[in-house]
C-alpha cells in the first residue's frame, strides 16, 4: 500500500515537472513582454535595462530553473498587468471555478446514476431508448451554446435567472446546468453500459439465485462494482472541468480562473498564464491521485503493488 | 518461406473484419441515420458553392437583422434571416460548416498520424522508448487541454494551419495509448513471430503485419474525437481564437450573435443547431462503429 502511494506520488511529481517545462517554453516563445511593460517611446537602453533586471537575457534553461526554484517555494512570479503575485490572483479566483465545476459535477452525477441504472435494468424499454437518445443529444451540444440557449429561455424570455455574475444561488444555476448537461449525458451512458456488463456477471446471477430482492442485487452487488469506472471517469472529468470552464466563465461573466487566464493571454501576461496552467494541471494530477487511492477502498481486488 | 509467413500475416483477418464491420453498421439504425445525416451535411456544405454564387460576406444593408422566413418580417430572400450587417445566415452557416468539418478532419488526421506512429514504436520496441513516450503521454494527459490550445494559439497566432496543428498535436495521447495496447497483444501472435523468424525487418513487420490490425480501434476513437475537436474548434472561435475573420465559423457566428440575443434569437440559435446536428450525426455513426468493432461490447447478452 505504501509502495503504491509512493509510486503514485512519484508519478505526480514528474508530471508536474513535465507540465512546468512545457508551459514555460511555450509561453516564452510568444514575444517580448518588456515591450508591453514600457511606454512605446522607451529608449533602447531602457528596454535593455528592464530585460536585464527581469532576467530575460539569461539562457532559457537558467530562466526555467529560476522559475522552478521559486515555484517550489510557492512563488509563481508576479503578474505583469496586475503587479501582484500570480499565485494570489489565482487562489483568489480558484474558489469560483471550483464552485462552478463542483455544482456541475454534483448535478450531473445525481441525475445520471439513477437514469443509467434504470435504463440498464429496463434494457430495450421505451425509457431506455428515450433516455439514451436524450443523452446522445446532450453529448452533441457544445456547452457554451447550451449556456446561451439557457440564457435566451430562462433569462431573456422568462426572467427566472440572472444572465451573469456570481454571488447568489440563482446566478449559479444556469452556468452549472450548461456545464453539467454533457457530463450528465456521458455519465448516464457510462452507468448504463457498466451496469449492463455487471448485471451479466456470475455473482449477480448467484445473488439472484439466492433469492435476494432485485433492489438489493442492483444496489449492493451490481452498483458497487459499476462504481469503479464511474469514479475514474468522474475524477478525470472533474480535473478537465476546472481547466475547461474557460468558455462558460466567459459566457456568464463568472469570475473564475478561466476568465483570468483568457484575459491574461490577451494581455500577454506570461507569468500569470504560466502560473495558472501550472496550478490547474497540478490540481488535475492531484485529483487523479485521489481517484487512484479511492480504488483501493472501492475494490479490494486491485493489487496496489503494481507489477511488482 | 517468406510468402508463407506473409500468408499468415493476418491481413486477411483485417479485411474480413472490415467487411463484417460494414455489414454490422448497416444493421444498426442509429449508424445508418448518422451516416446519412453526416453525408447530407458534408454534401450540402461542400457542394453548396457550386450551385449558387451566394457570398457569406455580402451585406444586404436594407435587410439587417431580418428574421427567418416563417416569422413576420422575414422573406425567402434570406431563408434563415440575416445578421447585424445584413449577411445571410444560411449561407454563412453552410460556409462555416466547411471550415469546421475541414479543421475537424484535418486535426484528427494529425492526431491519428502522430498517435499511431508513437503507439506503434512504444508498443513494438518496449523498453526505454516505451517508457519515454508513455511518460510524455502522462504529462500531455495532465495538461489542461483547453488552456494548452488557447495559450499556444495565442502564441502562434490564429491561422487555420496553426489551429489544425495545435488541435491535432494536443490529442495524440489517446491514440498512442490505444495503439500501444493493441500492439502489445498483436506482437505475440504467431504471424508476427513467423515473419520475424524468417528475417523480416522491423519496419516491414510494423507496416504490413501490425499496422492493419490496430486500425479498427483507432477508427472508433477517431469518430469520437472528431466530434470533440469540432466542438473545441467552435469554442476557440467563440473566444475569438479560431479561424481568423472574415471567414465565417459556427463559433464566431455565436459570439457575434450573442450581442443581439434579445432582438435576434436566430443568430444565437441556428449556428449552434448546425453544430449539434453535425456532432449528433458523428456520434450516432461512432456508436454504431464501436458496437460493430468492439467485440467486448458485442458479446453483452441481449
Amino acid at each position: 500500500m505504501a509502495r503504491y502511494i509512493l509510486k503514485r506520488l512519484w508519478h505526480t511529481v514528474y508530471v508536474a515537472v513535465g507540465i512546468s517545462i512545457i508551459s514555460f517554453f511555450f509561453i516564452h516563445l510568444s514575444g517580448d513582454p518588456v515591450m508591453l511593460m514600457l511606454p512605446p517611446d522607451a529608449s533602447k537602453a531602457e528596454v535593455e535595462a528592464l530585460r536585464e533586471q527581469l532576467g530575460f537575457n539569461d539562457p532559457l534553461v537558467v530562466q526555467y530553473l529560476r522559475f522552478a526554484g521559486h515555484a517550489l517555494r510557492g512563488d509563481l512570479g508576479v503578474s505583469l498587468v496586475h503587479r501582484t503575485p500570480a499565485l494570489d490572483l489565482i487562489l483568489e479566483r480558484l474558489p469560483a471555478s471550483l464552485e462552478l465545476a463542483g455544482a456541475a459535477m454534483l448535478f450531473a452525477l445525481a441525475a445520471a446514476v439513477p437514469l443509467g441504472i434504470l435504463a440498464a435494468v429496463r434494457r430495450g424499454s421505451l425509457f431506455d431508448l428515450g433516455s439514451m437518445l436524450a443523452a446522445l443529444f446532450g453529448l452533441s451540444m457544445p456547452h457554451f451554446w447550451l449556456g446561451i440557449m439557457l440564457v435566451l429561455l430562462f433569462s431573456v424570455h422568462l426572467g427566472w435567472f440572472p444572465t451573469s455574475g456570481r454571488g447568489s444561488f440563482s446566478q449559479l444555476v444556469l452556468p452549472a446546468l450548461a456545464l453539467g448537461l454533457s457530463l450528465l449525458a456521458m455519465f448516464a451512458r457510462l452507468t448504463r453500459s457498466v451496469m449492463l456488463e455487471v448485471l451479466g456477471q456470475d455473482y449477480v446471477r448467484t445473488a439472484r439465485a439466492k433469492g435476494l430482492r432485485e433492489r438489493i442485487v442492483i444496489g449492493k452487488h451490481a452498483l458497487k462494482n459499476a462504481l469503479i469506472p464511474l469514479v475514474t471517469v468522474a475524477g478525470m472529468q472533474f480535473g478537465f472541468l476546472i481547466g475547461g470552464t474557460v468558455i462558460i466563465e466567459t459566457v456568464f461573466a463568472w469570475p473564475g480562473v478561466g476568465r483570468l487566464v483568457v484575459q491574461a493571454i490577451f494581455s500577454r501576461d506570461y507569468p500569470l498564464v504560466q502560473a495558472a496552467v501550472l496550478v490547474l494541471a497540478v490540481i488535475f494530477v492531484l485529483i487523479n491521485l485521489l481517484v487512484d487511492l479511492l480504488y483501493v477502498f472501492l475494490d479490494p481486488q486491485i493489487s496496489y503493488g503494481g507489477e511488482r | 518461406m517468406i510468402a508463407a509467413a506473409n500468408r499468415l500475416s493476418g491481413r486477411g483477418d483485417a479485411l474480413r473484419l472490415w467487411g463484417e464491420t460494414l455489414r454490422a453498421l448497416g444493421r444498426s439504425p442509429g449508424a445508418v441515420i448518422g451516416g446519412v445525416l453526416l453525408f447530407a451535411i458534408l454534401g450540402t456544405s461542400l457542394a453548396f458553392p457550386g450551385f449558387t454564387d451566394a457570398d457569406p460576406l455580402s451585406q444586404d444593408l436594407l435587410a439587417r437583422l431580418s428574421p427567418p422566413f416563417w416569422q413576420e418580417g422575414g422573406s425567402l430572400a434570406h431563408p434563415l434571416g440575416t445578421d447585424n450587417l445584413g449577411r445571410d445566415v444560411l449561407v454563412r452557416i453552410l460556409y462555416g460548416g466547411r471550415v469546421s468539418l475541414f479543421v475537424g478532419f484535418a486535426a484528427v488526421l494529425v492526431a491519428c498520424g502522430a498517435g499511431i506512429l508513437l503507439g506503434l514504436l512504444s508498443g513494438y520496441y518496449g523498453g526505454r522508448i516505451d517508457s519515454l513516450i508513455m511518460r510524455v503521454a502522462d504529462v500531455f494527459m495532465a495538461y489542461p487541454f483547453m488552456l494548452l490550445t488557447i495559450s499556444v494559439i495565442a502564441v502562434l497566432g490564429n491561422s487555420i494551419f496553426n489551429l489544425i496543428l495545435v488541435l491535432g498535436l494536443s490529442d495524440w495521447v489517446t491514440y498512442a495509448r490505444t495503439v500501444r495496447g493493441s500492439v502489445l497483444s498483436i506482437k505475440e501472435k504467431e504471424f508476427v513471430t513467423a515473419a520475424r523468424s524468417v528475417g523480416t525487418r522491423d519496419p516491414v513487420i510494423l507496416r504490413r503485419h501490425i499496422f492493419p490490425n490496430v486500425l479498427s480501434p483507432v477508427l472508433v476513437l477517431g469518430t469520437v474525437r472528431i466530434a470533440n475537436i469540432i466542438i473545441w474548434e467552435s469554442g476557440l472561435s467563440f473566444l475569438g481564437m479560431g479561424v481568423p475573420p472574415p471567414m465565417p465559423t459556427w463559433g464566431r457566428m455565436l459570439a457575434e450573435g450573442r450581442v443581439y440575443i434579445t432582438d435576434a434569437w436566430w443568430l444565437v440559435t441556428l449556428p449552434g443547431l448546425a453544430i449539434m446536428l453535425t456532432i449528433l450525426a458523428i456520434n450516432l455513426l461512432g456508436d454504431g462503429l464501436r458496437d460493430a468493432l468492439d467485440p467486448r461490447l458485442r458479446n453483452i447478452p441481449r
